[in-house]
């Protein structure tokens, strides 16, 4: 029987060192559903000589934006993103969170202003990076599901 | 923070305990101002836009006070009805709006965040009048001072917090000032409505102890402040519970019996059962002289941010 192998892409995005167990959400925040038009590979439990055990996710022909990066941090802070072009790696970032995260949470407080319909964008303030701590800017209130509530 | 001009008054955090000091002697100086026995225009020609989204009495009356014995002027609204507002206008278009008819802006607004979203909208100076369940700083500013001014000093002094301290919005920010200034603290609450984690943690971090007590009559004999708030109704499934906790909260002579002769009983007001009317009569309670207190700490913050104020 010939081995199924996941091969390299072309063109597109390949996101390495993310924790065991987070690839399907890592996927739900780059709004990768049902909908896919370009291939997606997702590698899970894959053995890390770095992490013991890490998920991998490789999408073709797309590249992320600042903000997209900013939100895997926030759920795989040690992750890497690798943009693929013909076939080679163009560029090798680690994500990193900064320390105001802009437009890429949403307040779990429904009576925050940031929740009523006003012209802002979302705003926390990184308390911590380790253990991952936000806090809103405007109701001034920890987030305490972070995950739940990346948009 | 401590040149005030142009400043923005969003949250006591914000202050320094130099910034808290500095606004605590400022407003002893407009006592006699605030009473009428002295008359000033430092503020002639300044123009206060109040915008009340929410009903308020004490806080909208006294900054309207507050301006008027400093020669300025008051214009605003109360409710929202019948203004733009209701027509589904933002706050950020309505400060902006507003910023061109007046030279610093009151905001009450019932979405917590919302004196910090307004003070982006626009360069004059944004006082908040209480945001939502969020920060009320001038509240906590009225507070601070009313202990100074009766007991002399803030550090040092035993000051329980008694009531709903789950949902207060004023002591919550008066435990983060009362913290920076350095007093004992007794949190005094039933059960299930106890002094958020978070402040308790910023407390110990400021190097403070404290004591949590969930009975009244434990701490009456050693407190210099009690500090009373009311307990809704609604924070209670059952009725008969509500029934219960409150009458076991409730200040009254009996329970003073023992009590400190310099103990004073503070409450932002308004009360209900909570303080019984023969406590009035007490040379303990000062929560009507607290109330007073809003004028000449608000003229003192008007005339520093607006004036040439310290």
């Amino acid at each position: 029987m010939r081995e199924l192998r996941v091969t390299p892409i072309k063109n597109g995005t390949v996101i390495d060192h993310i924790p065991a167990g987070m690839a399907l959400k890592l996927l739900k925040i780059l709004g990768i559903g049902d909908s896919v038009s370009s291939t997606v590979t997702v590698a899970m439990h894959v053995p890390s000589r770095a992490m013991g055990w890490k998920d991998i996710v490789k999408v073709e022909d797309r590249e992320l934006g600042v903000r997209e990066i900013e939100k895997i941090a926030l759920i795989a802070p040690a992750a890497t993103v690798n943009v693929i072009r013909n076939y080679n790696v163009a560029e090798k970032r680690r994500v990193t969170l900064p320390d105001r995260a802009v437009g890429i949470l949403r307040c779990a407080n429904p009576n925050c202003i940031s929740n009523v319909r006003e012209p802002i964008e979302s705003e926390f303030v990184v308390r911590s990076k380790d253990p991952l701590r936000v806090v809103c800017k405007y109701c001034d209130r920890e987030l305490e599901e972070i995950v739940g509530h990346i948009v | 923070m401590s040149d005030f001009r142009g400043r923005d008054i969003l949250s006591i955090r914000d202050f320094s305990r130099a910034d808290i000091q500095l606004v605590l002697r400022a407003a002893k100086k407009m006592v006699p101002v605030a009473v009428g026995d002295r008359r000033s225009r430092s503020l002639e020609g300044k123009i206060l836009a109040t915008l009340f989204y929410e009903p308020s009495t004490r806080t909208r009356l006294s900054f309207e006070s507050a301006m008027a014995r400093l020669g300025g002027r008051v214009l605003g609204f109360s409710g929202a009805e019948g203004t733009s507002v209701q027509k589904g206008e933002t706050l950020a278009d309505t400060v902006r709006m507003v910023e061109a008819y007046g030279d610093a802006i009151v905001l009450r607004h019932p979405n917590e965040g919302a004196a910090r979203l307004a003070a982006e909208f626009t360069d004059k100076p944004v006082i908040n009048a209480g945001d939502g369940a969020g920060q009320h700083p001038t509240q906590t500013l009225l507070d601070l001072y009313t202990i100074w001014d009766e007991k002399g000093s803030i550090e040092g002094q035993n000051v329980a917090l008694v009531g709903d301290l789950k949902y207060g919005r004023t002591v919550h920010s008066l435990t983060y000032a009362l913290a920076e200034l350095g007093a004992h603290l007794t949190f005094v609450s039933p059960p299930t409505l106890e002094m958020p984690r978070e402040i308790l943690e910023h407390v110990k971090e400021r190097g403070l102890s404290f004591r949590v007590a969930h009975r009244l009559q434990e701490v009456v004999r050693d407190a210099d402040v009690l500090y009373v708030t009311r307990i809704q109704k609604e924070r209670f499934p059952d009725p008969q519970e509500y029934e219960a906790v409150v009458g076991s909260y409730r200040i009254d002579a009996d329970l003073l019996r023992d009590a400190k002769r310099g103990l004073i009983i503070m409450h932002p007001l308004p009360r209900v059962t909570e303080i019984a009317p023969e406590v009035d009569r007490t040379k303990h309670a000062v929560y009507f002289k607290q109330a007073f207190n809003g004028v000449p700490v608000r003229m003192a913050l008007l005339d520093m941010i607006l004036g040439g104020g310290e």
